[in-house]
C-alpha cells in the first residue's frame, strides 16, 4: 500500500479534478440560486453527447468543442431558470418551500432532458471517441494522456471560474446575491438576472465536465444521474455554497475512489454514500461551508 | 327516518365511501365479465392502489411536518426484500407484518439520527439512504453471495389486488385517526413553526421520529404486497430513486392537504402514464416531466385544490334537495 500510495493519490487527483468541476457547477446553482438541481448530470450528459456528435459528425476537436457546449448549455440553463424557477420563486410561500419544489421540478427535467436526448442522439448505447489515447508517464505512474489533459483543462476552468467569482463585478454581484438577496437587490443588483446567470454558469460547468469526460471514456444518454449523485456527494462534503470547498471535496472523493478501487472496486459506491451520510450527520455544513 | 337524515353530510360521506369500497372490493368478480377487464388491467388497478398507499403514508409524515422525505424507496424496498427472502418459509400474513415491522425499525433508527437535520439536508439524507441501502445490498449479493437479485414465484392477480385494497383502507384509516389525534396536531404545529411548537411543550423529536416510523411501516407493507407479484427482485431497480420520487409527485399532484389527495393523484397519474405510454411511447416520459413541472408550478394544492369550487356547487345542490325533502314532509303532515 505504502509504495503504491503516490500513484493512487495521482489517480485520485485525475478523477477528482473532473468531480470538482461538476460539483462547482452544482454548488453555484444551489449556493446562490437555491435550486437543488438533481438534473445537473443531464446537463453534463448533453455536453458529452454534443462533443461526441460534433467530433464524429464534423471532426471538431473535443477541446475545441468546449466553445460550443459551454454557450449552448449556458443558454439552456439561463432559459430554464428565467422561465421556470423565477416563476416558482414568485409563487413559493417560503425559501424552504422553494427549495423543496425546485428539487421536484429538477426531477421533472431529468425526464425531459434525458428522453429528449434519446430522441435527438438516437440512443445507440455507449459511444466512445478515440482522442489522445496514448500512455504518458508522470512521476513513475502511467496515465492516459487524454485523462491528464482533461484534468489540466478542468483545473484551468476551475481557477478561471474562481477568479471570475472573486474578482469580477458580476462575481461580486453573485456573491452578494448568495449572502443576502434582499439587500443585494436594494444595492441595485438585478437579482433575478443574476440568479439566472448563476444557473446558466452551473449548466456551463456541467457541460464542460461532460465534454472532458467524453475524451477519455464512453458516454451515453443515461450517464447523467450517476454524475449528479457524485456532484451532490462532493458538494455536501466540501460545503454548500463554498467553491473552494467543492474543489477540495472533488479531489478528496477522487482519492477515496482510487484508494477504495485499489482494495475492492465494488465498494466504491457504498463508500461514497457512507462518507456522504457521515458528513451530513457530523458536519452538515461540510468541510468549508459556513453555518 | 327521513331523506334529510340520509343526505346530511354526516352520513353522506361515509356512505359514499363504503359504496366505493364495495364497488372496488367486488371489482375482480364483475370486472372481467362486464367491463372487459383483463388480468393486466386488474394488476394496473393494484398498482394504482399501491401508489395510493405509498402516497398516503408519505403524506402522513411529510405532508404535515413539512419535512421532505425522499426515503420511500428505502422502506418500500426493505418490505420487498424481507418478503422475497421469507416467501418460501412463512405464511403471507406473517410476512407482511414482518416486512412492515422491519421498515418500522429501520425508520426508527434512521429517524433518531437524522431528524435533527433541517430542511434540504433531511431530503438529501433520505435520498442518500436509499442509495446506500441499495449499494450495500448489491455488494452483498454480488460479492458475498455471488449472484444478483432474487428470483421468486408470483402469486395471482386477485390476491395482489385484494391485499393492496386492504392496505390502502388501513393506511387511510390510520392517517384519518392520526390527523385527529394529539400526535397529528403536534405534527401540524411542527410544520407551521417548529420552534414555536417546541416552546409549547411538544417533544418535537419524539413526534417526528414516531410519525416517520409509522409512515415507513405502511411503505414496508406496500413493498411486501408488491413483492407477491414480482418475478425477479433486483436491488438496482428497487432501491431506485424513482421509487422515492414517483409516490411523492403523485401525492403532490393529487394534493397533500386532503386525506384522499394522494389517492386521486395516484389514480390519475398511473392511468395517465399507462395511457400515454401506449399512445406516444417515445414521447411520454417528456410529457410526464412537463406535467410534473406544471403541477408543481401551478397547482400547489394539487387536484383536490380544485375541488372546493366543485364541492360548493355540489353542496348547494344537496342543500336544495334537502330543503325540497323537508318541504314535502311538512306538506304531508
Amino acid at each position: 500500500m505504502i509504495e503504491e500510495l503516490p500513484s493512487l493519490l495521482l489517480r485520485g487527483l485525475v478523477l477528482g479534478g473532473i468531480y470538482a468541476l461538476i460539483a462547482m457547477g452544482l454548488n453555484i446553482q444551489y449556493g446562490v440560486g437555491r435550486v437543488f438541481n438533481i438534473a445537473h448530470g443531464e446537463f453534463l450528459m448533453l455536453g458529452a453527447m454534443l462533443t461526441v456528435s460534433v467530433y464524429v459528425g464534423a471532426g471538431i476537436d473535443p477541446l475545441g468543442s468546449l466553445a460550443i457546449t459551454g454557450p449552448f448549455l449556458f443558454i439552456i440553463g439561463f432559459i430554464i431558470y428565467r422561465t421556470i424557477f423565477t416563476s416558482l420563486k414568485k409563487r413559493a410561500p417560503s425559501p424552504a418551500a422553494f427549495e423543496g419544489s425546485s428539487l421536484l421540478i429538477a426531477f421533472g427535467f431529468i425526464f425531459i432532458i434525458q428522453n429528449a436526448a434519446l430522441l435527438i442522439f438516437g440512443g445507440r448505447g455507449s459511444r466512445r471517441i478515440d482522442y489522445l489515447n496514448f500512455p504518458i508517464e508522470i512521476a513513475g505512474t502511467i496515465f492516459r494522456t487524454n485523462q491528464v489533459v482533461a484534468l489540466a483543462v478542468a483545473v484551468v476552468v476551475g481557477v478561471v471560474f474562481y477568479i471570475f467569482i472573486t474578482r469580477s463585478r458580476l462575481g461580486k454581484a453573485i456573491r452578494a446575491a448568495a449572502q443576502d438577496p434582499a439587500t443585494a437587490g436594494l444595492m441595485g443588483v438585478n437579482i433575478n438576472l443574476v440568479l439566472a446567470i448563476c444557473f446558466g454558469l452551473g449548466a456551463l460547468l456541467a457541460g464542460f465536465a461532460g465534454s472532458l469526460i467524453s475524451t477519455y471514456q464512453g458516454v451515453s444518454e443515461l450517464m447523467g444521474l450517476n454524475y449528479a449523485i457524485t456532484a451532490i456527494v462532493v458538494m455536501v462534503l466540501g460545503g454548500l455554497g463554498s467553491i473552494p470547498g467543492s474543489f477540495i471535496g472533488g479531489i478528496l472523493i477522487g482519492i477515496v475512489t482510487s484508494i477504495v478501487t485499489y482494495y475492492e472496486s465494488a465498494l466504491v459506491l457504498p463508500a461514497y454514500y457512507a462518507l456522504f451520510l457521515i458528513v451530513l450527520l457530523v458536519k452538515p455544513q461540510g468541510l468549508l461551508g459556513k453555518k | 327516518m327521513n331523506i334529510a337524515t340520509f343526505t346530511s353530510k354526516k352520513f353522506l360521506v361515509p356512505g359514499l365511501l363504503i359504496l366505493v369500497l364495495i364497488v372496488l372490493a367486488t371489482l375482480p368478480l364483475y370486472g372481467s365479465r362486464f367491463l372487459g377487464m383483463s388480468s393486466r388491467d386488474l394488476y394496473l388497478a393494484g398498482i394504482v392502489l399501491m401508489y395510493s398507499a405509498l402516497g398516503v403514508s408519505w403524506a402522513m409524515f411529510s405532508g404535515s411536518t413539512g419535512y421532505l422525505s425522499l426515503g420511500t424507496a428505502a422502506f418500500f424496498g426493505v418490505g420487498i426484500y424481507t418478503t422475497a427472502l421469507m416467501r418460501e418459509i412463512l405464511p403471507l400474513g406473517v410476512i407482511i407484518v414482518a416486512s412492515a415491522l422491519a421498515s418500522f425499525l429501520i425508520a426508527l433508527l434512521v429517524g433518531l439520527v437524522t431528524l435533527r437535520l433541517k430542511g434540504i439536508f433531511f431530503a438529501i439524507f433520505t435520498f442518500g439512504l436509499v442509495m446506500l441501502i441499495g449499494q450495500v445490498v448489491r455488494y452483498y449479493e454480488i460479492v458475498v453471495q455471488g449472484r444478483r437479485g432474487i428470483s421468486v414465484v408470483p402469486t395471482g392477480y386477485n390476491n395482489f389486488y385484494f391485499l393492496m385494497l386492504g392496505l390502502v383502507v388501513v393506511t387511510l384509516l390510520a392517517i384519518y385517526f392520526i390527523r385527529r389525534s394529539r400526535l397529528g396536531l403536534s405534527m401540524l404545529s411542527i410544520g407551521g413553526n417548529e420552534e414555536a411548537a417546541a416552546h409549547m411543550g411538544i417533544n418535537t423529536t419524539m413526534v417526528k421520529v414516531t410519525t416517520f416510523a409509522i409512515s415507513a411501516t405502511f411503505m414496508g407493507a406496500a413493498g411486501a404486497v408488491y413483492a407477491t407479484r414480482m418475478i425477479y427482485v433486483d436491488p438496482g431497480l428497487i432501491f431506485h430513486m424513482s421509487n422515492s420520487f414517483t409516490p411523492v409527485l403523485m401525492a403532490i399532484f393529487g394534493g397533500v392537504g386532503h386525506l384522499f389527495g394522494p389517492v386521486i393523484g395516484a389514480t390519475v397519474f398511473t392511468l395517465l402514464e399507462n395511457w400515454l405510454s401506449q399512445v406516444v411511447p417515445y414521447y411520454y416520459p417528456i410529457i410526464f416531466g412537463v406535467i410534473l413541472i406544471i403541477v408543481i408550478l401551478y397547482l400547489p394544492g394539487g387536484l383536490v385544490g380544485l375541488i372546493p369550487n366543485l364541492r360548493n356547487r355540489l353542496g348547494e345542490a344537496v342543500a336544495k334537495l334537502r330543503k325540497g325533502g323537508q318541504g314535502e314532509q311538512s306538506a304531508n303532515t
